[in-house]
């Protein structure tokens, strides 16, 4: 008898030993990478970055134009996409039932979510910049729409089905039409949930330079003109990386550590807010 | 034939049939509600009390596979025709559920939110409103200095007895109750049945129990149903103490269910 129970504890030891090897295989690596971000990042991190435009080779500069832009683009892209992503998760969620409109956008949306975002790149390059004749900021704005929306729709219908059905019930039957319970009801119990999609969705595209490429291009200059090629983080770390410029490697890291602070942080600001409603339940 | 002692039914269900999909719940039902009585549906679980008690107030009506044929007729209109607006037919007919279930959002708003549907009162006659119905529900000492507090945080009891606030509020003839004690504990539980002989004056009730103490605790009538089937219906203490049917007696005195 005694050896099965040294069996399954040797079993178990086993199980745990290759989990761990395997965790810590997957958290080299990360630690590795964040490691060079860091060093590097910190090391050419200076005020400069932060106020001065992208240089020419060999001058100093910063990042500032790059920054505004991606800040620019990526607003614009949330506002124009989450609407869209949460109005047709509301659809999804409440309206649309296992109906066969439902099936067909939940089964496009999925494609959607795990389209390359080359894809989504060339497309709008394709029906935007190749019609206008010029890459502008609004043509990356809609590409990373694109991006949003498959995602806050998945992120809204999935928070929307969260919420108990007796809810739902409970306020029709106090005699509520369907668009108030959406509104004061199953709106509001899922805010928090909706909210973190949403702030997903910006962290996914802040880091995004495929579409970009495509779209927006990039600019040496400040401008705040949406019509115009804008610069934008993502491609001027492309192109500085690929560069044999010293001093455009170093902008480059700074801008990966701005990134992914940015990313952090939004990450960390999307886990506070669900823990909050969670607690409430 | 019926009995001189017998208030006039508020509600009339003629030979009422529910199907969920292709599977018949309900099977000819046919039942007077008394007015102004607490009529208790009791029978063991999937007998389709809940089902008979949710097509009083067509709250079936939001899933499209279930469907109800027959007549539910109250105040001379079949109100399952398909003909009768559901809003206004739910500010008369409100209804309690199993769980609580406060809305996401503060104790006052909860009871106004039921009010502001139907009726369009100014700041101080909504204060007064909702002062009255969490007196009526028992609720008001516990909660009157944190109206403002969201309806989650309070305790299971207190949620059920604001839900029961909230169906009040908003004046209806008849109270749908679906098992509304089942998830209480035993003195909240005695609160909320406490509150039901106190509604009984004003209000039709009609309560789905699988607790038949509390059925003839808090009963006029009682319904006995099962497999769909509504076996025997008549005063509580007729049915408790000498019913027509085996199938009731078993049932009451536990040989079964």
């Amino acid at each position: 008898m005694l050896s099965i129970y040294k069996r399954r504890r040797f079993i178990n030891a086993l199980n745990l030993t290759i989990s761990l090897l395997a965790m810590a295989f997957g958290l080299f690596w990360l630690g590795w990478i964040l490691w060079t971000l860091l060093q590097l990042g910190f090391t050419s991190l200076s005020p400069d970055v932060f106020t001065k435009m992208t240089p020419p080779p060999g001058s100093n500069g910063g990042l500032l134009n790059a920054l505004v832009g991606s800040l620019m683009m990526i607003l614009a892209g949330v506002l124009l996409g989450a609407p869209v992503g949460v109005l047709a998760g509301i659809y999804l969620a409440e309206y649309g039932g296992n109906g066969w409109l439902a099936t067909v956008t939940r089964f496009s949306n999925d494609i959607l979510l795990s389209a390359p975002s080359i894809v989504i790149g060339l497309f709008v390059y394709e029906i935007y910049v190749a019609t206008s004749h010029h890459f502008s900021g609004w043509a990356g704005a809609f590409a990373l729409a694109l991006i949003v929306i498959p995602v806050v729709v998945r992120t809204t219908e999935n928070m929307l089905k969260l919420v108990p059905g007796s809810l739902r019930e409970a306020a029709a039957a106090l005699g509520a039409p369907q668009w108030k319970i959406i509104m004061m009801v199953t709106l509001r119990a899922s805010k928090s949930g909706i909210v973190t999609g949403i702030l997903l969705a910006l962290s996914r595209i802040s880091g995004e330079t495929a579409p970009l490429l495509f779209t927006a291009l990039n600019n040496s200059f400040w401008s705040l003109n949406m019509n115009a090629p804008m610069a934008n983080l993502p491609v001027v770390i492309f192109q500085f990386a690929m560069s044999p410029y010293d001093d455009w490697h170093k902008l480059a890291w700074a801008g990966a550590l701005i990134i992914t602070f940015g990313v952090l942080g939004l990450n960390i600001i999307a886990r506070f807010i669900f823990r909050n409603k969670s607690n409430l339940h | 034939m019926r009995d001189q002692s017998v208030p006039p039914p508020k509600i009339n269900v003629r030979d009422l049939n529910f199907y969920y999909g292709k599977f018949q719940a309900l099977h000819s039902v046919s039942i007077s509600i008394p007015e102004k009585m607490v009529t208790a549906f009791i029978g063991p679980s999937g007998c389709g009390k809940s089902t008979l008690l949710r097509t009083m107030n067509c709250m079936y009506a939001l899933y499209p596979e279930q469907k109800a044929v027959g007549e539910i007729i109250i105040d001379n209109e079949n109100i399952i025709d398909g003909k009768q607006d559901l809003s206004s037919l739910r500010a008369k007919i409100g209804m309690v559920f199993q769980k609580p279930t406060p809305f996401p959002m503060s104790i006052y708003d909860n009871i106004a939110f039921g009010v502001k549907l139907h009726e369009t009162i100014n700041r101080s006659d909504m204060d007064d409103r909702v002062e009255w119905a969490l007196k009526k529900a028992a609720l008001w000492n516990e909660v009157k200095d944190k109206l403002k507090q969201s309806g989650d945080s309070l305790s299971g009891g207190q949620q059920q007895r604001l839900c029961i606030a909230r169906g009040i509020a908003i004046k209806p003839e008849v109270l749908l109750l679906d098992e509304p004690a089942s998830a209480l504990d035993p003195i909240s539980t005695a609160h909320i049945e406490e509150l039901i002989s106190e509604l009984k004056e004003d209000y039709t009730i009609v309560i789905v129990t699988h607790n038949m103490q509390q059925a003839s605790r808090i009963s006029d009538f009682t319904a006995y149903m099962y497999l769909g089937e509504l076996i025997e219906f008549g005063e509580t203490v007729s049915i408790f103490t000498t019913p027509k049917k085996k199938a009731t007696e078993d049932y009451i005195t536990g040989r079964f269910g």
